[in-house]
């Protein structure tokens, strides 16, 4: 195209432009996805506010009712477990949600047009979405827990105090499962679950609707053909593995709470585990071929 | 300086050719027109040039491949692709948040004074936000950074002729400082008419068009021929021939002479929309002629071996 005769760009200074100011596209892209998506933060709260609530009604209700001293104590010493599996469950739950939806949704509503036009890469911008259910929701359900029940534990405290009871114990306990809860968030929920959440983001890129069909029918193939084909269900036992943890699945173990399956394995122990490499990789792979879609696709 | 350079761009979709092997090149400073029909292949060239699709053919945005470079790119390239594509759960706050925290070269205090003139208030929602306010707020945030190349993709489709008018004349009086460099589709052709300095026409993935506005001015001419001028202007092959209140209005390429087209009526340079309509036009024919001369000539060479048979 001639463009050069002219008179409006002749005897113009070029462009120049100003020095780059610094920026940080990592933190900024997490801090939208926490705007965009509230309930991620609302749900584990407004779980941890009934978990309280119920604590203030039943449990120091039940315990003042108790005639009994031991029976008192056990009363508050309950509900612990209960409430940890309710908040992390009310966080694992929109981690599933928000992964399935997280690249799928941008394209449905056209403002990837909007995100794409920023100079923010596609990694930043996949790896920025992982880290909502590998990274903000365990830590962040931690905190809530750790919030929940330092509160229940002070109440318990104050009112075995008052019955001249040593509420030490119950703190060393609770020190103890926040250690155990802390080791099993970094470990499960951080790393042995990256191939899941991986896997939803990259159906969720791919996908045009019914993200979460789609996500569900390459296990109900695979399981579908090995049973009609060899009779057995090493895949769902295999899903189990992936879901429950680094244990060989047992379905009597399925009813625990998930915590559990951590507490005897050492670091050490779980570092070597073949199945978290393994899972690693699949990760990459899953992170791969999510920001290859997110390149190429644009509105649905 | 070349901000934009294009040999044989080429993009398919499936069996349909998007683009057929395009070259082009566009300068600093200019304010090009991509005009065409819909599905000529405009949104595709400007997505590839934006890194949104992969394309054949080499294709260099500021020197770069936009293809593998998008985001490095985008520190010096804006875009809006039209106006409803702002995330509609952002307020405007965090809308201002976000793009000062990962543009480099985006000044709040800018996009502020910009929303200033408005009435958009800062907590609000986009989607609380009429289609103007939103395309205002899009504007202002687009103008903000200090961007070499803008691309505008049907930017006010939808909009009231308020706000489409307040769009340009923005765009002109407080961005373009003729050190950037913008790249225009709408199918509005006359309100960009005053805007631009380049015109690029594209049919059917090709370019079938592409002047400097000065050139157009040199090359086209449409008179308005009296009656009994109208053999004798027929005469001197126009492009394109349409009437109006009872007179024939003819457009030529190549007008060099224009005395001797003054001689047949009134002369005037064609609106873009009046050009769009004759080169598309004059292509199709073009086009439509050489199918039709290849059917005839299959269609005799069959005759021609049935009567050797």
């Amino acid at each position: 195209m001639s463009t050069q005769s002219h008179p409006m760009a002749d005897g113009f200074p070029t462009w120049t432009g100003g020095p780059l100011r610094q920026t940080r596209p990592f933190y900024w892209s997490v801090r939208r996805e926490l705007q965009e998506n509230r309930y991620l933060s609302i749900m584990p709260l407004a779980v941890a506010g009934v978990a309280l609530f119920g604590f203030f009604i039943a449990t120091i209700g039940r315990a003042l009712a108790s005639p009994d001293l031991a029976q008192r104590r056990a009363v508050l010493e309950e509900p612990y477990h209960f409430v940890t599996a309710l908040i992390m469950g009310a966080a694992f739950l929109p981690g599933i949600f928000y992964s399935l939806e997280a690249l799928h949704g941008e394209r449905r509503d056209r403002s990837i047009l909007f995100w794409k036009s920023l100079p923010v890469s596609d990694l930043t911008a996949v790896l920025s979405k992982l880290s909502i259910p590998l990274v903000f929701l365990p830590l962040f359900s931690f905190a809530i827990v750790l919030g929940v029940e330092s509160t229940m534990l002070s109440i318990s405290s104050l009112v075995l105090r008052a019955n001249g009871v040593n509420a030490g114990p119950l703190w060393t306990s609770f020190f103890q499962s926040m250690g155990t809860l802390l080791y099993h968030l970094l470990t499960v929920h951080m790393l042995w679950y990256a191939p899941v959440y991986a896997y939803l983001l990259l159906v969720s890129s791919w996908a045009k609707r019914a993200v979460f069909l789609w996500a569900g029918l390459p296990a109900l193939a695979i399981f579908a053909i090995e049973k009609m084909t060899f009779g057995s269900t090493h895949f769902l036992g295999y899903l189990g593995y992936r879901l429950s943890g680094p244990e060989p699945f047992d379905m009597d173990a399925a009813s625990k709470v998930p915590m559990e399956a951590m507490t005897h394995l050492s670091l050490a122990r779980f570092l070597t585990t073949p199945g978290l490499w393994g899972g690693m990789v699949f990760a990459a792979i899953f992170i791969f071929g999510a920001v290859r879609l997110r390149r190429s696709q644009g509105p649905i | 300086m070349t901000i934009i350079e294009a040999h044989g761009l080429r993009k398919t979709f499936g069996a349909n050719i998007a683009l057929n092997g395009v070259d082009f090149h566009i300068e600093e400073g200019r304010i090009v027109g991509l005009i065409g029909p819909n599905g000529a292949g405009k949104s595709t060239a400007l997505n590839a040039i934006l890194g949104l699709t992969p394309f054949e053919g080499q294709l260099k945005v500021l020197g770069r491949d936009p293809w593998t470079e998008r985001d490095v790119l985008m520190r010096d390239v804006c875009f809006i692709s039209d106006v409803a594509l702002l995330p509609r759960w952002a307020r405007v706050s965090q809308l201002l948040e976000y793009v000062e925290g990962v543009h480099p070269r985006f000044d709040r205090a800018k996009a502020e004074a910009f929303l200033a003139k408005t009435s958009i208030q800062r907590g609000s929602k986009v989607r609380d936000l009429s289609k103007g306010m939103v395309a205002q707020l899009h504007l202002a945030l687009v103008m903000a950074i200090d961007a070499r190349l803008l691309v505008l993709d049907e930017p006010t489709l939808g909009l009231d002729i308020l706000y489409r008018k307040q769009f340009y004349d923005s765009l002109l009086n407080d961005y373009f400082d003729r050190s950037r460099t913008i790249i225009v589709t709408t199918h509005q052709v006359e309100e960009v008419q005053h805007v631009l300095t380049d015109l690029m026409f594209i049919q059917q993935g090709r370019i079938v068009l592409s002047n400097s506005m000065d050139e157009v001015e040199a090359r086209y001419a449409e008179v308005l021929v009296s009656p009994e001028n109208l053999s004798a202007a027929r005469a001197l092959r126009p492009i394109y021939e349409r009437q109006s209140l009872g007179r024939s209005i003819l457009l030529f390429d190549q007008a060099s002479d224009r005395s001797q087209l003054a001689a047949l009526g009134e002369v005037h340079t064609p609106s873009i929309a009046d050009l769009f309509v004759a080169v598309m036009t004059h292509q199709t024919l073009g086009s439509q002629g050489s199918a039709n001369r290849a059917s005839a000539n299959r269609a005799s060479a069959k005759q021609g071996q049935g009567a050797t048979q």
